[in-house]
């Protein structure tokens, strides 16, 4: 890749940043890139495997094709098994993500510039308890969620993984520190002395400077919501609730069950199939990230 | 386990602690609970209610019961059946579990594999059928899992499948080597010696440590280590059957004869099927799963009698299958239990039978087109005659802990230490004893 | 003033002027704790309580107060899960967020071919849900049909079994360093970008090489999200229980059921029905992970002073 093309990817940020630091480094881009086959290479057996039969499996070397190309017969077989139940995964994990982490991101990004910007009775003991409750395991909390959710009659419906997906804690943490830096106290001041109201000013004012703060939490959740797993194997127990992450897993623990057909094959194209609007996600907030860093960075 | 051997990933089992509690505490007998216990229905009883119709859900991960409520529905137009796969095995139990913790959300029938049941019913979570005619039902079922299903004096689910062990090898390895099949354990050791020096890549079997699979061993060799009498628990792992496994198999695990490689793992598919795991003792519902999991080894593997420990005995056991039972505080039980006569007893175990299932009925087992089916798989053999044979000669007088699930989950953190280090087989089942019977006290269980 | 993160500042040194203490913020935090209180709170507060009790399959529930804390505490397989995670702790951590800052430093140099490629796929791993990641890894260690397999075919070698019982902790520390380093990295990629540009352009002039401007500018400013990323890696490994309960189904014998307190407090519960002391478990560990994490924090913000 040449410097001008990955500039204009990086966006006009960096040549504003650094002018005269055009000058790339092989040496390091060569000790970067062991790191980078580090991270790439189970991902290379997922989609390498993703293209092979049942009987392909098992019969080829791992990180190499088989002479039988079945990525689209599996694409196929992915979407029409059991009636078409993937895509109905799909839909779910889709809510999760668009209800639960965006609204994760909000209640974070509201609270976080809170704590940032504002003071108040108990703020000393909101961050301690957030991270206390944190450090106490969540798989042995399951039980104890299951009986008030069912008490609530919220188990085995979408709103028993939606609302313990709003809470983001470390979400919460990125937003008040980026908040304490990215919006000026004078700004607020400002606005105060002209007797905007706290929620005009978070809205006109703070909001477009907490953007790239907003996008990486935004990140953090999407990803978090997308791999639940553990909360919707309690809360759920009807397939057609089931998120992508618990739907492959009931049909890889057909293979252990009497008479139960072993679809392998399936399963890796299905995970192959879940990460993909995951790295579409990436990619498309990562523009808006880099746009929020630059506005964000112009206040200097 | 039948069916379900995967430990990881498998909520465990929960039953209800408080369940129990609630219903020990409620000793005027005002719950409801109580109350529908001692609900109770003739054969006419049973058709009024199909007759009338209604609704009903089913949690069951068994594949074949997909036809049957097909079938059902078309037969009982009024009856409308829900079949839920919640979870396979302990998934699902933690799930029933949790709906009779928080009393709402239950099924109307789960099903629920035999080393579990005698749980579920200690703590009175599924109903006793005898008041809907299942004490009738003497002589349908083999006696392996009719026997399974029974405890304390009551019936707690119809058996659904069964699985009397046989031995599965693969011919063409056999061959190759120029091995006879085993009939008896000495036979078996000496065939995984002369394999394994013939092609170290091979192996005569797995074996990572497994509770379901040493257990039925155990019960096959004669060994009796469970004592359950109501709440009294007794555990000797140093009774003779035991003792008999335990120095065969040693002899195994020592020389390093069994592949390292944990059942039901994509390893051990593949294992199955290029010839470097040879045999399987297992249940009979195996040959569903080598045909759709094992295809390279189609027209390879055959069946024969388990391995005996006398030279021309006729003793097995039996490994892993399930029963369908009805959760305390179902709905309708009417419904219910006329659901599982239909898929147990009646027309439903046929069509379960023609998917792949192995019956724990006699009719079906005894019957000519079942034992006469060829499978092509197995090179055209009658394999359900071998099956057939097994369940017959089940050796009786087995029972499981009360608290089975518990105990099965930390075999391998006692008795699996015997397969990576040097504890041998006998001491490691000393300390799943001993973990055993602590568990036992601390649940309020008389030991003796 | 750089515009640096600061980590754990519940000191409210950067509010707005002193003298403005009033109820708003409350409007503000509100709406999180609220749900905040019903999804962790509560459900805590309810194990706490049934950390008092002792629930038997054959006699019934009994009040038993501190029983199981004392229980507990002499618990020889507790500790023994303690020490596990302590060790994987005090290893896997300082790896993982060392490879962590040297990418995002990489990366933020501006002197890398395609940063931004780099950027996503060192990421991606986090995108990959546990369950497919063990999959994965689960293949690659196989020693018979997988990668270390073909490796020991191919070379003639035998390598050792990194699902035995004397590599298993090492090979889940892989998995997760696999896992998490780009989500470390981000973190710390996105501490670096808020740094004013013209630090690095004053220091240039003074001269200053690339390895001095990361020394005296870029770690120093990294120092908050470097405490706080050390903090949620703390909770992190002493939470660890994904990979090794996906594990377990390839390495029944190294995996015991108490091989991390969490693992502990989850095979108590759902396959011992031991509710109570399940929660005391989970109780104590949160305890001592809360404990730990203040402490560092304290170290971290004294040396920032």
């Amino acid at each position: 890749m040449t410097a001008t093309t990955s500039s204009a990817t990086a966006g006009p940020l960096v040549i504003r940043r650094r002018p005269r630091r055009s000058r790339r480094s092989v040496t390091l881009t060569v000790l970067t890139t062991i790191m980078l086959v580090y991270t790439l290479l189970p991902l290379a057996w997922l989609v390498i495997n993703a293209t092979k039969t049942q009987e392909g499996l098992f019969r080829s070397f791992g990180l190499w094709f088989d002479g039988d190309f079945a990525l689209f017969g599996n694409i196929a077989a992915t979407f029409t098994y059991g009636g078409g139940i993937f895509t109905r995964w799909l839909l779910n994990t889709l809510l999760y993500v668009v209800v639960g982490a965006g609204g994760a991101t909000l209640l974070a990004t509201i609270a976080g510039y809170g704590l940032a910007k504002f003071d108040f009775p108990g703020k000393k003991a909101v961050f301690a308890t957030v991270i206390g409750a944190v450090a106490v395991p969540g798989t042995a909390l399951a039980v104890p969620t299951f009986l008030m959710f069912s008490t609530m009659g919220l188990t085995d419906t979408p709103w028993a993984i939606v609302i313990p997906s709003l809470i983001s804690p470390f979400g919460l943490y990125l937003m008040w520190t980026f908040a304490s830096d990215a919006v000026p106290d004078e700004i607020l001041e400002s606005a105060r002395v002209d007797g905007a109201r706290e929620f005009q000013t978070f809205f006109r004012i703070s909001l477009p400077l907490l953007a790239p703060g907003i996008v990486t939490v935004l990140l953090f959740t999407v990803v978090a919501t997308w791999n639940n797993y553990f909360l919707p194997l309690i809360m759920l127990k009807d397939p057609a609730w089931y998120p992508l992450t618990v739907g492959l897993n009931s049909w890889n623990a057909q293979a252990t069950t009497a008479g139960g057909e072993v679809v392998f094959n399936l399963v890796i194209t299905g995970s192959l199939l879940t990460i993909v609007p995951l790295i579409a996600a990436f990619l498309l907030l990562q523009r808006y990230w880099q746009s929020g860093l630059a506005a964000g960075s112009v206040k200097g | 386990m039948t069916t379900t051997r995967r430990h990881a990933l498998l909520l465990g089992a929960a039953l209800s602690v408080s369940l129990f509690a609630t219903a020990c505490g409620s000793s005027g007998g005002t719950g409801s609970g109580t109350a529908a216990a001692t609900q109770s229905a003739s054969a006419d009883d049973l058709q009024a209610a199909l007759d009338a119709g209604g609704s009903i859900t089913v949690w069951a991960w068994e594949p074949t019961l997909k036809q049957v409520v097909a079938d059902f529905q078309t037969k009982y137009p009024k009856v409308k059946v829900n079949l839920v796969n919640a979870g396979t095995g302990n998934d699902q139990y933690t799930a029933l579990q949790n709906a009779v913790k928080a009393g709402s959300g239950l099924p109307d029938v789960a099903q629920i594999e035999y080393y579990a049941l005698p749980q579920f019913a200690l703590g009175k979570a599924v109903t006793d059928l005898t008041a809907f005619g299942a004490d009738k039902l003497d002589g349908t079922f083999t006696p392996g899992p009719w026997n399974s299903v029974h405890s304390g004096g009551g019936i707690y689910g119809l058996p659904m499948d069964s699985g009397p062990m046989a031995l599965f090898y693969n011919k063409d390895v056999f061959d190759k080597h120029k091995i006879e099949v085993p009939k008896t354990w000495e036979e078996y050791i000496a065939a995984a010696k002369k394999l394994h020096e013939a092609d170290p890549k091979a192996y005569i079997t797995n074996d990572v440590g497994d509770a379901g699979f040493t257990t039925s061993m155990i019960w096959q060799a004669g060994g009796k280590p469970y004592k359950v009498d109501g709440t009294k628990v007794g555990i000797d792992f140093g009774d003779a059957g035991t003792q008999k496994f335990t120095a065969a198999w040693q002899q195994l695990v020592s020389g390093k004869l069994v592949a390292p490689v944990a059942s039901w793992s994509d390893a051990w598919y593949k294992g199955l099927g290029d010839g470097t795991i040879a045999t399987l003792v297992i249940g009979a519902w195996m040959p569903a799963n080598l045909e759709t999991g094992v295809k390279a080894g189609a027209g390879k593997w055959r069946v024969a009698p388990m391995p005996q420990w006398e030279s021309g005995g006729k003793a097995t056991s039996e490994n892993g299958g399930s029963s369908l039972a009805i959760p305390e505080g179902a709905a309708d039980k009417k419904l219910a239990y006329a659901f599982l006569k239909y898929a147990n007893v009646d027309e439903g175990v046929q069509a379960r039978v023609d998917g792949g299932a192995f019956p724990a009925t006699t009719a079906q087992l005894n019957a000519p087109e079942f034992t006469d089916k060829k499978f092509p798989y197995f090179g055209d053999q009658q394999v359900n005659q071998v099956l057939a044979e097994s369940a017959g000669q089940v050796v009786s007088g087995w029972s499981y802990l009360p608290y089975q699930v518990y105990a099965n989950s930390v075999f391998n953190d006692t008795v699996g230490k015997a397969y990576i280090s040097g504890t041998t087989l006998q001491d490691g089942l000393k300390a799943w004893q001993d973990a055993s019977v602590k568990y036992g006290q601390e649940q309020g269980f008389t030991m003796q | 003033m750089v515009a640096t993160p600061r980590a754990g500042a519940p000191s409210g040194r950067r509010a707005a002027s002193p003298g403005r203490r009033s109820w708003t913020g409350w409007r503000f935090v509100g709406p999180f704790m609220a749900v905040f209180a019903l999804v962790f709170l509560a459900p805590i507060a309810y194990s706490i309580y049934l950390s008092l009790f002792r629930t038997q399959l054959i006699g019934g529930t009994t009040f038993v107060g501190a029983d199981n804390y004392v229980k507990a505490l002499g618990d020889p397989q507790f500790w023994s899960a303690f020490g596990r995670v302590a060790l994987f702790l005090v290893v896997q951590v300082p790896i993982m967020l060392f490879l962590a800052l040297l990418v995002a430093l990489a990366i933020d140099s501006g002197r890398l071919y395609g940063a931004s490629f780099f950027r996503i796929s060192v990421f991606l791993p986090y995108a990959v849900p546990a369950v497919v990641a063990a999959l994965m890894w689960g293949f690659m260690y196989g020693t018979r049909f997988g990668l270390i397999g073909n490796l020991n075919d191919a070379l003639g070698v035998s390598l050792p079994d990194p699902l035995s019982s004397d590599l298993i902790l090492a090979s889940i520390g892989n998995i997760v360093t696999w896992e998490f380093v780009g989500y470390n990295m981000l973190i710390l990629y996105s501490a670096l970008r808020v740094v004013n540009p013209s630090l690095y352009e004053a220091a240039e002039m003074d001269g200053a090489g690339q390895l001095r401007i990361v020394w005296a500018i870029k770690l120093p400013a990294l120092r908050g999200a470097l405490l706080i990323a050390t903090i949620f890696s703390i909770i992190g490994s002493f939470q660890l229980f994904n990979e090794p309960a996906i594990l377990r189904d390839l390495a029944p014998n190294a995996i015991t059921t108490y091989f991390t307190p969490n693992y502990y407090a989850y095979s108590l519960s759902f396959r011992g029905q031991q509710f109570n002391y399940s929660a005391t478990v989970a109780i104590v560990m949160g305890v001592i992970t809360m404990v730990i994490a203040y402490v560092v924090q304290l170290r971290g913000m004294r040396k920032g002073a």
